[in-house]
Order: C-alpha cells, then structure tokens, then sequence
C-alpha cells in the first residue's frame, strides 16, 4: 500500500506534516499516520496565541485503536486552528493534507525547517 | 430552597440512633443555585418502571452479554477469569466485617490472619516483607516504584530513569511516569525476551529500576534473569517484578530467587479474587529486608503476645485508606490456604499444561515459545478482531487481540488453570472453524449473539449514553 507524501511538505519523523506559506506554518498529521490510527473519533487542539517549541506536544488525537499525542514540528505562536475538527475529526482521515490539518503557526524561526525531513527522507521512512 | 436533614444524635447510651420523626427533622437553608437557567431544569426524567420490569431488564441485559459463567473465556489473568466462588463465602461472613477504626486489641484475629497472609504471600514470591495495603495491582505498581525512589533518596542517590521492555503491560510506564521517571522503552530482542546486550546498553547510572514481567507477556521465561539482575544491580538499580504472571511460577520458581528486589502480587490475577471493574481489590506488595523500612504506613507486626500495627522507620506513607481492602485479602488467604503449597504448585502446572494443550490444538500459527501459562498465536492473514467477533458465533469468548503488538494480528490466549479439558477442545474447535472462514463471514460475524456487530467508529464519535437509547430501540 502507498500513501500519498506530497512534495510541497515537510515531515517530522513522528508523522505530522508542515506547509509554510508567507511566513506561516500549517501543520496536520500524514497519510500514513491517519492509516494507522484508524477513525479519528475526537481531536484536542491548543488554543490561538499558545507559543509552541519545536517538539512540543500540541494536541491530541483519539483513534478506535490509540490515544496519540501530535507534535510540534518547528516553534512559533497559534493563529489559528482547525475547529472543523472538533464536530467532524473524522476529516483527519479523509483529507489529512487538506481539510484535515490541524494547527497554524507563525513561524518563529525559518531556520528550524531545515532540520524536517524532506519528502524523500520521508517516504524511506514508512517504507 | 429547603432541605429536611434526619439528625443523629446521642441516646444516653453511647449508641447513635436516626432520629425521623417529623419533629426531630432539622431544617437545613440552601442557597439557590447559582447556574445559569439554561443549565438547570425544573424537572427531571428518571425512568419509573416497576419491579419485575426492572428485574428483566438486568437479566436480559446479563443474558445479551457473555460471561465466564457461560462458557470458555481464554482472556486470561490480564482482563478476565473464572474464580471459585468458595472465597465469596468466606468474605461474606460476618467477622469478616471489622469496622477499621476498632483498637488493635479488638482485632487481633484481623491483625493475625494480615501477619499471617504477609508471611504466606512473602514466601510465595521470595520476598522478606509484603504490605497489604495497595488496593489494586497498578497501584501496588506504583507503591512499589515509590519504594524504590524512597531507597534512592535515602541513599542521595537520586536517579531519573525506569527501564520497561516493549511488550510490558501499559499500566509499567504509566506508574514510572506518574513516580516522576523518565520511561527507556527496551525493544525485545528476536526470540521475544530481553536482549541482556540491549539491556547493557540501556542500564546506566541514571536507572532506578527495571521492571519486568517473567514470564513476559508473550507467556516466555526469561531465561538470562540471572544476567538481566547483575547487569540491573551492577548500574546500582533496583529490580522490579511485574506479578501479572506470578500464576505461571506458583510453587516453582520465586521472584526474589531471580534477584527481585520489589514485587506487587495481582491477587485477582493469582488467588481468585475478583476483577475489580472499578475496585474494590488489593495489589500486595513485596520488598527485600534492605527496603522493608519504606513500606506503607501502618504495618502489621507481631507484638508480645498479639499483633499490632506500627509505622515502617522511613515509610512511604499512605498509599490507601487503613490497611487495604480486607474482604479482597480475605479472599487471597482463604485461596492460598485452602490450595496449600501443593495446590497452587498444582494450579501452574495445569495453568502451563492448559495454554500448551490448546496451542498444539489450533491451526493458527504461536511464532514465540516455549511458552508457559499463556500463548500469543497470529491470525494472520486474517483480522485479529474479525476473527474474535466469529468465535462468538462459534459459542465460546475469543482471546485478547491485537496485542501485544510485536505478534501480527495477535490472537492472546490464555485458558487459565481453572478449564477443564472438554472446555479447551471446545475452545480448539472454534479456533479452528474460524480458521478455515472466508473473509467475508469473518467481516459479517458475528451473526448468533444478541448483539450483532458494534459500529465503534460511531459508538465513539456519538455516543448515546442515557437509558432512553436502548429504549427506542425496543
């Protein structure tokens, strides 16, 4: 089975997706993830303005199978998050590039992305 | 808002009475509550049925359900077994119902049957103290973690690290988090046991204990234990026995022979005591002489000619109310004494007879073994859960699925001592029907219970929690 890793992104090795566009970060857990939590029932996101550290845990995500924490791929303070999540977090599982992302941040540091997995390094990844 | 309150009071004679008469009734002011309208009702909907209404509707929900009294049930120690009911008789007796706050003196017989299960369950597990105190396994887990951070500190050797094996049982991480641990996970080596050069690797001055499940949860012995402790003491560390498999070992082999330095006992796993579904239970605890003195508060010891309670030198404190949950206990002793040494030897013989019997019996492939009490067979390539769901038609419980995952679609399985031979070839012959299934049935199944198949992706993401969803579907 392959599983769609789109090459505008870069990847963190625990799963989540970043996109930047103008200085701001959206962030979403990949394909893969989504694959192997199965149906996400429930999403717990931040609240806008909470400054994150790259590494930090920023939400939560409920599959049928297991409760898995999401991390911060690069630092920066919450614009804005997904809230068509919380009525409908199975959108996580239909669109986990699209509809389904998560977080937006604005990026504190530029630099942090070169530290992501490209979408080749990625794709070794869950090979 | 007024409240009627029946006061208690003083008769003269040191007894106290309810008093109800009208007269009596005190009445109590209460503010109005302060919620907003849209969060309060004037009235509220409780369902009114009668009593024999009330009565069918328990037993149809006990006969949609199945349960260890209806037929084999291969879950095992870990989530659900058959106990013998003989222990529920000796619990409910009335001298069996001690009040906690009675004086010592009152309580001896109390005080010597704790002395006395302290001694039994020490000697069972090779340990020099056991605290009755714990009110459940995880929380003899974390009691006996606390432990271990106690003797570090009172040695100013504070350390930050736990050492757990990928396939131990969640609540071993849970409980080094909660002591403040930073968790290493240790990934099994290939035949499924601990890899004593993995371990080496793992094991520094930081580690503050290992803990470990022997046999593991893939029902194997660790057979390096010997190597694994040296490597454990050598860093300084303590060595953690997780007790969930103690029903493997009974009257063969002790944890504190292994070189354990810290046990809990899952009682309900071990001495038939019942699940606790929510408690009450009891999760004993067992420590070297070195660790005796950071037991819980109080201990039981033995006085001039009785039993009383005194606080261990540097105790941890209070992990529960009094000293733990007595009826529970009560049933450990009753089992324990009842079995004797040659019973509970007997009781993990046929626990190990029992999971091999039923292995060399089923077509699924056990990658993992010799195994002892329990077996984690792979349905692969069927679904794990699918398969589980087509045993139920088959008329008997399915084993544990999916887990532990480093077996592909694991079918966990253990028959526990308790099965007779017919129930277990009645168990093969549902593996074994199920085995031979096409995809298709196993996705539909099951198809003869009460209940068909659960959406659990609905069930979650909308759940119907009041009474009134099961009515409107009747």
């Amino acid at each position: 089975m392959s599983f769609d890793v789109p090459e505008d992104l870069r990847y963190l090795e625990s799963h989540e997706w970043v996109r930047v566009d103008d200085g701001t970060a959206r962030v979403g857990i990949t394909d893969f993830a989504q694959d192997e939590l199965g149906d996400v029932v429930f999403v717990e996101l931040p609240d806008e303005g909470e400054e994150l550290t790259a590494g930090d845990e920023f939400g939560v995500v409920e599959s049928i199978k297991a409760v898995s924490d999401v991390y911060a791929p690069v630092s920066g303070t919450v614009t804005g998050v997904n809230e068509a999540l919380f009525d409908d977090p199975e959108l996580v599982n239909e669109d986990p590039f699209g509809e389904g992302w998560m977080v937006e941040l604005e990026l504190a540091d530029e630099d942090e992305l070169d530290a992501l997995l490209s979408p080749d390094a990625y794709r070794d990844q869950i090979a | 808002m007024k409240y009627d309150q029946a006061r208690w009071t003083d008769d003269g004679d040191e007894r106290y009475e309810p008093l109800l008469s009208e007269k009596a009734n005190r009445e109590v002011e209460v503010e109005d509550s302060p919620l907003p309208d849209d969060l309060t009702r004037d009235s509220l909907e409780l369902p009114d049925p009668a009593e024999p209404e009330l009565a069918r509707h328990y037993t149809r929900l006990s006969q949609m359900n199945y349960g260890v009294e209806n037929g084999p049930f291969p879950l095992g120690s870990c989530t659900m077994k058959y106990n013998p009911s003989f222990t529920e008789d000796v619990s409910r007796r009335a001298e069996a119902a001690v009040h906690p706050d009675r004086p010592d003196s009152t309580v001896q017989g109390t005080l010597a049957l704790c002395h006395r299960l302290q001694d039994y369950l020490g000697r069972i597990g090779g340990m020099d103290a056991v605290t009755l105190q714990p009110p459940a396994g995880a929380a003899g887990e974390f009691t006996g973690i606390q432990i271990a951070k106690a003797y570090h500190q009172h040695n100013d050797d504070e350390r930050s690290e736990v050492v757990i094996p990928d396939s131990a049982h969640g609540t071993n991480f849970a409980t080094a988090a909660m002591a403040g641990y930073d968790v290493v996970e240790l990934p099994s080596g290939d035949d499924g046991r601990v890899d004593p050069e993995a371990l080496e690797a793992a094991v520094g001055e930081e580690t503050a204990a290992l803990m470990l499940t022997n046999p593991n949860t893939l029902g194997l012995f660790e057979r390096d234990i010997e190597r694994i402790a040296d490597v454990v003491h050598d860093a300084g560390g303590l060595l953690y026995y997780d007790g969930a498999n103690l029903n493997a070992l009974l009257g063969r082999a002790r944890p504190g022979d292994m070189g354990f330095d810290v046990m809990h006992y899952n009682v309900h796993k071990t001495f038939a005591t019942p699940h606790g579904g929510g408690g009450p239970g009891a999760g004993p605890v067992g420590v070297t002489d070195e660790l005796a003195q950071f037991l819980p508060d109080p201990h039981v010891q033995s006085s001039k000619g009785g039993y009383e309670y005194y606080t261990p030198d540097h105790s941890i404190g209070k992990v529960h109310g009094f000293y733990g949950n007595w009826p529970v206990l009560l049933k450990t002793f009753a089992y324990v004494t009842r079995l004797g040494d040659a019973g509970l030897a007997d009781a993990s013989a046929k626990a190990v007879l029992n999971a091999n019997y039923l292995a060399e019996q089923i077509p699924y492939e056990v990658p993992f073994g010799p195994f002892h009490h329990e077996f984690v067979a792979s349905a692969s390539p069927q679904d794990a859960a699918d398969a589980a769901k087509r045993m139920l038609d088959h008329g008997v419980h399915p084993p544990t699925t999916k887990w532990p995952e480093i077996v592909d679609e694991a079918l966990m399985t253990e028959p526990t001592e308790a099965e007779s031979k017919r129930s277990l070839d009645q168990l093969a012959a549902a593996f074994s029907a199920v085995h031979d299934e096409d995809d298709e049935t196993l996705a539909s199944a099951p198809e003869r219970t009460a209940a068909g198949r659960i959406d659990q992706v609905e069930a979650a993401r909308n759940p119907r929690l009041s009474w009134q969803a099961l009515d409107s579907e009747t």
